[in-house]
């Protein structure tokens, strides 16, 4: 068996911020865009415990800079799931298809 | 130490306290409006005064926080706005059902910004650009009976959301490029190798998008719109000033070495951006709108200036910003007043406003002159020095490209003026009568548009403070 080593992971971050940029620009439901966002965060997660471990391992730079984005995610979710939550009231809807009254 | 904290924190620290005493305030017993925004606006104004005392340079927590003249004078500017802004929208304050809410997102979004102009690291830098945009997005859903507002707030926080996705791609990137995270020990590991270069596209596209650079800027003008006008001149002008401010310090310090490879792409960027922002500021009706797309026409001036990589770069960027200041608050104070009263943002609604309301007309105009760089106002200055930084570079032709952007961006100021001084209109906009703090916010703007250009003592001391 191999030990999975830094490229491993990175592939497995890299091609988790790229999926979740392209769930944001396909999907037209705002919690599933949201959730995508959460995906791109996590990937930044693992790519900074990925280098902390194997590249610098002897600093802690990049386990807490990871804490503090999990906190931020939390802070950021709340308030965007606030106005998705005023958005459904004055729309009944939460498909972004369906906010179209700003345009060009 | 403790003194040392109080005096190099003094901005941030008189900014929160002004913060928890709202929040007193508002759990407390039941004050009028009128009282609580005077009250507010006297905080404010002492908020402003403040800043130019007890200037010290230096740093704290190991460098995560620093600060010098320059960054105090940078918070000026930005205590300034607040309180013109503060001052130009008290009719609609009034109003408001929620106003010490909308100041308590106000200030929380101005502290994030002050940090972010200290901040000497990335973990600081990323948790203050946080803090100034979440609250934002808040304010922007603050007509909350509003269709188009909460549209606004909802593209607004979906786009900062992503954005700073892709900002904190760039930072684990550097993170693994150079081992830090400290602005003082990036710049002597940077080698320019593909990982590096990588790390500051993903770090350039997250500020493109706060800056609303072109390729980037689609959500600008539709939240611009939706929001309701105090807060849309609080985004254009004060966060996009802190932004620049940061984008400086960012360029000139951190990524000094690579400049080479930045060059180019900022010079191109800022060309760019000037043409789209120019050519979609002709085809717009809505006031707000119209203003929009000239603030990205106004940052493509600005990354001119930034290019240039040089103390005048900073000079003039840090002056093209104070002039900015007063320019767009006047313009937005304007539109606030004439929306508030009439309900009416069409450009075409503005047609005969001269001969009803003198007043806010002239200061319109010298904001719109302003803004397109016609010589007596500050906005000429402004735009000179940002245009002699960019050129020391030498590259002739893209200035040339700026400078001829400017004449096609007098067309469109010029529109606005004609139709307020020249057309005629069977039903014009009736006489506003203005609250005595947007008139005192009024003449401050008109003030600074004159003023600042002529008193040249005021950029040669920026340029000392930029040493």
């Amino acid at each position: 068996m191999m030990e999975p080593g830094l490229y491993h992971v990175l592939f497995i971050s890299t091609a988790l911020f790229f999926i979740g940029v392209f769930g944001f620009l396909t999907r037209r439901n705002l919690i599933t865009m949201l959730m995508s966002i959460e995906l791109v965060l996590n990937s930044v997660n693992i790519n900074f415990i990925a280098f902390n471990k194997y590249v610098w391992p002897n600093q802690l730079d990049g386990l807490f800079f990871s804490i503090f984005v999990i906190a931020i995610a939390a802070a950021e979710a709340a308030v965007a799931i606030a106005i998705i939550i005023n958005l459904y009231r004055s729309h009944q809807s939460i498909d972004v298809e369906n906010a179209e009254d700003l345009k060009f | 130490m403790l003194n040392d904290f109080l005096l190099l924190m003094k901005a941030e620290l008189v900014l929160a306290f002004i913060l928890f005493l709202l929040l007193i305030l508002k759990v407390g017993k039941e004050i009028t409006n009128e009282r609580l925004l005077a009250l507010i606006q006297l905080l404010l104004l002492g908020n402003f005064i403040f800043g130019f005392f007890f200037i010290e340079n230096g740093s704290l927590f190991g460098g995560m926080f620093t600060t010098n003249g320059l960054i105090a004078f940078q918070k000026s500017i930005i205590s300034l706005g607040i309180y013109l802004i503060s001052l130009l929208f008290s009719d609609w304050l009034k109003k408001s059902e929620h106003l010490p809410e909308f100041f308590i997102l106000l200030l929380s979004a101005v502290l994030g910004m002050f940090f972010l102009i200290s901040s000497g690291n990335l973990l600081m830098f990323y948790l203050s650009l946080e803090l100034a945009t979440i609250p934002v997005a808040a304010m922007a859903n603050f007509d909350l009976d509003k269709k188009i507002s909460s549209e606004a707030s909802m593209k607004m926080i979906l786009s900062s959301a992503l954005s700073s996705g892709v900002l904190l791609f760039g930072i684990s990137l550097i993170y693994g490029a150079t081992g830090t995270i400290s602005f003082d020990q990036i710049p002597a590991l940077l080698d320019g190798n593909g990982l590096q270069i990588l790390a500051f596209v993903f770090l350039f596209t997250a500020f493109a998008f706060k800056l609303s650079i072109v390729p980037f800027h689609l959500w600008t003008a539709d939240v611009y719109e939706g929001s309701p006008i105090a807060v849309t001149s609080f985004l254009s002008v004060i966060s996009k000033g802190a932004i620049t401010f940061i984008l400086l310090t960012t360029l000139y310090k951190v990524f000094a070495p690579i400049h080479d490879l930045w060059y180019n792409m900022v010079m191109l960027l800022s060309v760019i951006t000037m043409v789209v922002g120019n050519l979609f500021a002709l085809r717009q009706q809505n006031i707000k709108r119209f203003l929009a797309f000239s603030s990205i026409a106004q940052v493509g001036f600005i990354l001119l200036g930034i290019s240039s990589h040089s103390m005048e770069g900073t000079s003039s960027v840090v002056y093209f910003v104070l002039i900015y200041v007063f320019s767009n608050l006047a313009a937005f104070g304007v539109a606030g007043a004439i929306s508030q009263t009439a309900g009416k943002e069409r450009i075409e609604d503005y047609k005969g406003l001269y001969q009803t309301n003198p007043l806010i007309s002239w200061v319109l105009a010298l904001s719109l002159f302003s803004l397109a760089g016609i010589p007596p106002t500050a906005g000429f200055f402004g735009k000179l020095f940002l245009i002699t930084a960019g050129a020391s570079k030498g590259n002739y032709f893209f200035i040339t490209v700026a400078a001829l952007n400017m004449i096609i961006s007098l067309y469109y100021y010029l529109r606005i003026v004609r139709a307020v001084f020249m057309d005629t209109n069977p039903q014009p906009i009736p006489k506003i009568n203005l609250d005595p703090a947007t008139k005192l916010g009024m003449i401050i703007c008109g003030a600074g548009i004159i003023f600042i250009g002529l008193l040249s003592w005021v950029y040669d001391y920026i340029t000392t403070l930029s040493l």
